[in-house]
């Protein structure tokens, strides 16, 4: 069957044109900055943008910040994101709940507020951490962490939920320990879904700047330096490294799309 | 075997009670009731996958109430299959057994043993998808089988199949019974699947067990008018009054050869009862003038009922008879039935 859809009559009424205008607009809103910026940006700039050393170490930083952030939060969060998907306990609705709280906080709030776990002067800091995590990597990575890992455990709950609990089942009475069924059903038939979770935790997690410029402003990453750039030598400064920084994000971005497009793909034949 | 002593559940609003019943080694019993009586929830509660609120599970004598599924050694088919989609169906079938290197021949060998006993040889290395529902419940089977199970536990295995798939797969099943002596513990709502398969077979109604018996027993000897409802049993009157081989029903005289002082209520076949335009003469003691209430198709027959004063009856006749009687409701009519026809208990 091919992939027409059936239109009743009437569809091409003021309403329908009313749809469109308005959406058009959404969509120009998304599209017309993202435009602009390439536009303004010449060749030139954005070669000497990438040939510029303190460039491309913090884009590197801030690739590898955020990946690894989203690594480490991926061990205790998709267990996390499991249990949410399968089992019912009391103040279930609390921790759900819990893991959206850092979508609503205000992101420089939120820097402030791990500055109080982290930063020199708290218990952690001092005693632990041997100083805070204040202008170091992993402090940053801790900064993308708390603002994005909303998205791996959501991703990856949804991507649980929809595994059929009966195979689990099945798979128990046929001698497998719940860890054994967890590895080889659960998990690989949720893994693009959690796949999908990890692009978008990372993704998240480069384009932070309101946590992370608390937490560290030096070393450097791209977003703030988009900010320092702008701040001390003007538009023109800040232009070039925004756009890379921008092309990074939507390669990902792509990714991220197709990953979950093969998905959905997938759920048709189901 | 398998002892359940007095099992009871409670999810929500649905209340399963005191469940006692016990399945022996290599027998097939059949678990039959309407849909959403707990059939199913009884089955998990066999496999370890729910935990009842009263009652134990003894398997040979040893309690394993509280065991884990995956030490008990029962497997368990799901009506949707329940295979791995994302495994061939060799490694599906394969999936129980030992996975050390060492083992892997062997699962191996033992998986092609039973592509064979399931006839799916040639379908070892497709994935479950590409695949119809009759050969991914003979895959499901396989799977369960690979390990064999002490109990090999059949959720409505059958419901989901086109009816001549279901026809044959339900030979398997008796025959993998037969051939490997594993005692199945099958849940149907199907009387007939559980009459084809039963050695014995159980009869969960409004949550309670009511009746567990062989397939033949349980139409002789219904153990309540609800029991003999399910099994589709029409015609099945309570005794009152009795006078020497005469009952009594809704002002009816029904002779009976083979009524006791014991029986309380009586079972006329429909298929028993003869319909006629005049009365005729015959050997048959039972003779009543009646009118045509109402009439539906029922398979190649047709069941027509028929009422006489108070007494309703339904008789089953084939299509020409019905053209011939020109059946239509108010119609009036004889039925005629022999006294020897008529089954007490």
């Amino acid at each position: 069957m091919t992939r027409q859809s059936l239109q009743p009559s009437g569809s091409g009424t003021w309403f329908g044109l009313l749809l469109a205008l308005l959406g058009s607009a959404v969509l120009l809103l998304i599209v017309a900055p993202l435009l602009g910026i390439v536009l303004a940006t010449s060749v030139s700039d954005l070669s000497r943008a990438a040939a510029d050393r303190e460039v491309t170490e913090s884009i590197k930083l801030t690739l590898l910040a955020a990946l690894a952030a989203t690594t480490v939060s991926a061990v205790a969060g998709v267990p996390l994101a499991y249990l949410l998907a399968r089992k019912r306990f009391w103040g279930k609705g609390l921790v759900l709940g819990i893991i959206d709280l850092p979508i609503v906080i205000p992101h420089s709030a939120a820097g402030i507020a791990l500055l109080t776990v982290i930063g020199r002067q708290s218990p952690l800091g001092k005693h632990v951490l041997g100083g805070g995590l204040v202008g170091t990597t992993a402090g940053i990575a801790v900064a993308m962490a708390f603002v994005s890992i909303p998205f791996l455990v959501n991703a990856a709950r949804l991507a649980f939920m929809a595994v059929p609990e009966r195979l689990e089942r099945a798979a128990r009475t046929l001698g497998a320990s719940p860890a054994r069924v967890f590895l080889t059903v659960s998990l690989p038939l949720a893994w693009r879904g959690v796949l999908s979770g990890m692009v978008l935790m990372w993704a998240r997690g480069i384009s932070e700047f309101g946590a992370v410029v608390i937490i560290a402003y030096h070393p450097m990453t791209t977003p703030v330096m988009v900010f320092q750039r702008f701040n001390d030598h003007g538009l023109r400064y800040a232009v070039s490294v925004a756009v890379l920084l921008i092309a990074v994000c939507v390669t990902l971005f792509v990714v991220l799309r197709l990953l979950s497009g093969a998905r959905d793909r997938r759920g048709d034949h189901a | 075997m398998l002892d359940l002593q007095s099992i009871g559940v409670r999810l929500g609003s649905f209340e399963l009670a005191d469940v006692s019943v016990t399945i022996e080694a290599g027998e097939y019993f059949v678990l039959l009731g309407p849909s959403g009586v707990g059939k199913s929830v009884l089955l998990e509660i066999v496999a370890g996958l729910i935990r009842p609120s009263a009652g134990r599970v003894l398997l040979d004598g040893r309690d394993i109430t509280g065991l884990p599924p995956e030490q008990r050694g029962f497997s368990l088919v799901y009506q949707d299959y329940a295979l791995f989609p994302h495994m061939t169906v060799r490694r599906n079938i394969a999936y129980g057994l030992p996975r050390a290197r060492s083992a892997r021949p062997a699962a191996k060998r033992r998986a092609a043993e039973l592509a064979e006993l399931l006839h799916i040889t040639p379908l070892l290395a497709r994935r479950p998808e590409t695949l119809s529902g009759g050969q991914q419940q003979r895959v499901a089977l396989a799977r369960a089988l690979a390990v064999q199970p002490r109990l090999l536990l059949l959720d409505e295995p059958l419901a989901a199949l086109d009816t001549n798939t279901r026809f044959r797969l339900r030979k398997e099943l008796k025959r993998i019974n037969r051939e490997l002596n594993t005692a199945v513990l099958h849940v149907t709502h199907d009387p007939e699947e559980a009459m084809a398969l039963g050695d014995r077979v159980g009869i969960l109604l409004d949550c309670r067990l009511h009746q567990v018996a062989a397939p033949q027993e349980l139409f002789r000897r219904p153990s309540d008018p609800q029991v003999a409802d399910f099994l589709g049993m029409r015609n099945v009157l309570p005794v009152g009054r009795v006078d020497d081989k005469i009952c009594h029903i809704c002002g009816v005289d029904i002779h009976v050869s083979s009524l006791t002082a014991e029986t309380t209520h009586i079972w006329i076949k429909p298929e028993e009862i003869i319909l006629s335009q005049e009365p005729f003469a015959s050997s048959a003691r039972n003779q009543f003038k009646c009118t045509v209430v109402e009439w539906d198709p029922r398979g190649s027959l047709l069941a027509v009922r028929v009422a006489a004063g108070d007494l309703s009856l339904v008789a089953l006749i084939t299509h020409a008879s019905f053209d011939q009687l020109a059946i239509e409701p108010g119609r009036q009519i004889y039925a005629t039935f022999k006294s020897s026809a008529v089954h007490c208990f």
